[in-house]
């Protein structure tokens, strides 16, 4: 692998060459966890390694489970409780799988936001950050699909307000929607389909994941200072980095112990926090809940989706232009995928040429605030949709896309950086001094 | 098409109902201290039992358990009985047999009865298909502390009549004071003295009200002590193993870092 220089596997024994003529695994494998890494990096490097583990986790718990489910209508929910009642340790099974996914979208955020912080999709990284939202849009369609399963009243119900969005695009909405659905309406059809995709969609996470790791091994890690590793020669570099085993495996795997202490107390002591008691409820056409909401980690999508009503200007200056052919419906529809669509172009729309927001003075304001907005976001799509949470979400939508649209290219352009360190070394430097240099 | 409108049709009818009931008071679920209740709560074997005598005696006649096999009632962890009583109690059902063409007196195999009342909902689940308060302003922070609140919806139900009722459309309403809405289908079904406990226990409303809903509880979530053992067990073990690496990570890293020189 190209990139910043380092030792590379040498084999020694006679086995060893013999190998390394026909398949050079090992020396892959060696290049690969021995990759040099800055540094300095941070607590918030720590959620790639969780997020390995998640997927996982979800695969194998999934593919046990998948060995005792039904993928029927008439007896997914039965099956899913004899799960619970019958099968060895499947109640445990069941409840890391459904809150692994929570885990699973809590870790995933928590890592975009880093990257959105870092200005880790800053160039050369954007593939990293491509592959990173499409590995991010397979999760949430794995994810939406797998909630159907159950065959709960939140499934069916979730899977037929989410599959209705299809329904909204002009002309071809109501057959592309049958289409999806495989029938008029969510049904038989449709759960075995899911069953299906929720099967095959982990490992096409998993290439992905592997790609995304190319990527980022090719480009070398972003840290926090935003500055690149030094490359002129390998005696440089090392200045700058630590190989990543073992420094930087022992500090990930050390944090997500502490994580999964946590994880493991929720799914031990309250697993059904997270869930929606109406899925408790077998599935039933005939009776809708009052409230259909969708998990916690679509809750901010789903506030953008809602928020834009037929009384909103913009909504109505786009129906007006386009003759009609765009309602509030489809335009809920275009904001929510636009809302990632931006999220995923942010590194052509992010025109400083500092990378990291910890020398953007005012960066850092419009980035927490879009925290704020995301977490405002995620309440709101809770909220029933009326007074007040809906002007709440149409505020927080526009926040959402100004950031990413009209904050972000205008303060590359106004704003003032603050001075960085020349070196990775220099900012480690600055917080740990060397015990035979001491700093005074 | 057709089923599709249909679906709509209903859909808006009940969503501008449930609309309608959510206006209501949701807020009147007592807070009841069940001893299930944080990571080391268990169920009580003996209020299990009575539950079971209270959803036997009453709740049976129109609702079934259809998800609960008869023979966890003889499990550790749940009313436990013993097996002969396992196998008595079940022959109080019966079930239709396939082979024999059939109806025979159900076995400690069979499962419970479903509902006989086809208005009357399964209570397999109703313990964790139920909700307390969720606020204050939908941010849950209230379940986090005092647990979901299903077994509480039910004593509430139970023990939140009014004896007023009203006539709509030919349908006989209750009021309620915890049911969504304030009218419920479903007559009162206690009154207090509707069972006589075996261990002497006075079988007043508000008694019969948490031991019947510890019992749906259980009959819920049977593994829940199976599943806090697993859980305290997790979070031991890899507590120990955070220590461990925590160690382990300071020995590795103390020659790069050197003295700490800011903080």
């Amino acid at each position: 692998m190209s990139g910043i220089p380092h030792d590379h596997y040498e084999p020694k024994t006679g086995a060893e060459k013999w190998l390394h003529r026909r398949l050079p695994i090992v020396s892959l494998l060696y290049d690969t966890l021995m990759i040099p890494t800055p540094r300095n990096l941070n607590w918030w490097w720590i959620w790639g390694i969780v997020l390995a583990f998640c997927l996982v986790l979800q695969i194998v718990t999934g593919i046990v489970l998948a060995m005792h489910y039904t993928p029927h209508v008439d007896m997914a929910f039965a099956s899913v409780e004899h799960i619970m009642r019958n099968v060895n340790g499947g109640h445990m099974l069941r409840y890391l799988h459904a809150n692994g996914g929570s885990l699973f979208f809590l870790a995933v955020y928590i890592h975009i936001f880093r990257g959105l912080y870092y200005g880790s999709y800053k160039a050369p990284r954007e593939i990293t950050w491509i592959i990173g939202m499409l590995i991010y849009l397979c999760m949430m369609g794995t994810a939406f699909m797998g909630y159907v399963l159950p065959w709960g009243q939140m499934s069916f119900w979730g899977a037929t307000v989410i599959t209705g969005l299809f329904g909204a695009i002009p002309f071809i909405g109501d057959a592309l929607q049958t289409w999806l659905l495989g029938g008029p309406a969510v049904d038989n059809a449709t759960l075995n389909r899911f069953f299906s995709l929720h099967y095959l969609l982990p490992f096409v996470i998993a290439a992905l994941v592997v790609v995304h790791i190319w990527a980022f091994h090719t480009t070398g890690n972003n840290n926090p200072t935003g500055v690149e590793v030094r490359r002129a020669s390998k005696a440089e570099a090392e200045k700058d980095t630590l190989p990543f085993w073992p420094y930087f495996v022992i500090k990930d795997l050390f944090a997500m112990v502490v994580i999964l202490v946590v994880f493991f107390a929720i799914v031990g002591f309250m697993p059904n926090y997270l869930g929606h008691p109406d899925n408790y409820i077998e599935a039933n056409p005939l009776v809708t809940p009052p409230h259909i909401v969708p998990e916690w980690y679509f809750l901010p999508f789903y506030a953008i989706l809602r928020a834009f009503t037929s009384d909103v200007w913009v909504v109505m200056a786009a129906s007006w232009i386009t003759g009609g052919i765009i309602n509030a419906k489809f335009f809920g529809v275009l904001a929510m995928f636009g809302s990632i669509v931006v999220m995923a172009l942010v590194p052509w729309l992010d025109t400083s040429s500092v990378r990291s927001g910890r020398y953007r003075p005012m960066f850092k304001w419009w980035f927490w605030l879009m925290v704020v907005d995301f977490v405002v976001l995620m309440w709101c799509g809770a909220q029933p949709a009326e007074p007040p949470y809906s002007t709440i979400s149409l505020i927080g939508s526009a926040y959402w896309f100004a950031y990413f649209l009209v904050i972000l290219p205008v303060l590359g352009v106004i704003e003032k950086p603050e001075a960085q360190p020349e070196t990775i070394e220099d900012d480690f430097k600055a917080h740990y001094g060397k015990a035979e240099t001491p700093a005074e | 098409m057709l089923k599709k409108l249909a679906i709509t049709a209903v859909a808006a009818l009940t969503l501008s109902g449930a609309a309608a009931l959510a206006a209501g008071g949701e807020d009147h679920i007592k807070d009841v201290a069940f001893s299930f209740e944080g990571p080391f709560g268990t169920y009580d074997r003996n209020q299990l039992q009575r539950g079971l005598q209270v959803y036997t005696e009453v709740c049976s006649s129109c609702h079934g358990l259809k998800y609960v096999p008869l023979r966890t009632l003889g499990d550790e962890g749940g009313p436990q009985l013993p097996e002969d009583q396992v196998r008595a109690y079940a022959e109080n059902y019966e079930v239709f047999d396939a082979e024999l063409d059939d109806y025979r007196a159900s076995l400690p195999t069979d499962h419970f009865p479903g509902s006989g009342d086809p208005n009357a909902p399964d209570l397999s689940l109703m313990a964790k298909a139920r909700a307390g308060f969720h606020g204050p302003y939908g941010t849950g922070i209230n379940q986090l502390f005092k647990g979901i609140g299903g077994p509480e919806y039910i004593v509430s139900i139970l023990t939140g009549y009014t004896d007023e009722d009203k006539d709509e459309a030919g349908t006989l309403f209750y009021e309620n004071t915890a049911f969504p809405g304030g009218w419920i289908a479903m007559a009162a079904p206690l009154y207090g003295d509707d069972v006589e406990y075996a261990d002497g226990t006075e079988a007043t409303i508000e008694q019969e009200a948490e031991d019947v809903a510890a019992f749906l509880m259980w009959a819920a979530e049977p593994k829940m002590m199976d599943r806090k053992q697993a859980g305290l067990t997790g979070v031991i073990l890899l507590t120990v193993l955070a220590v461990l690496l925590y160690l382990t990570n300071k020995r590795i890293w103390a020659p790069i870092k050197g003295r700490k020189t800011t903080t």
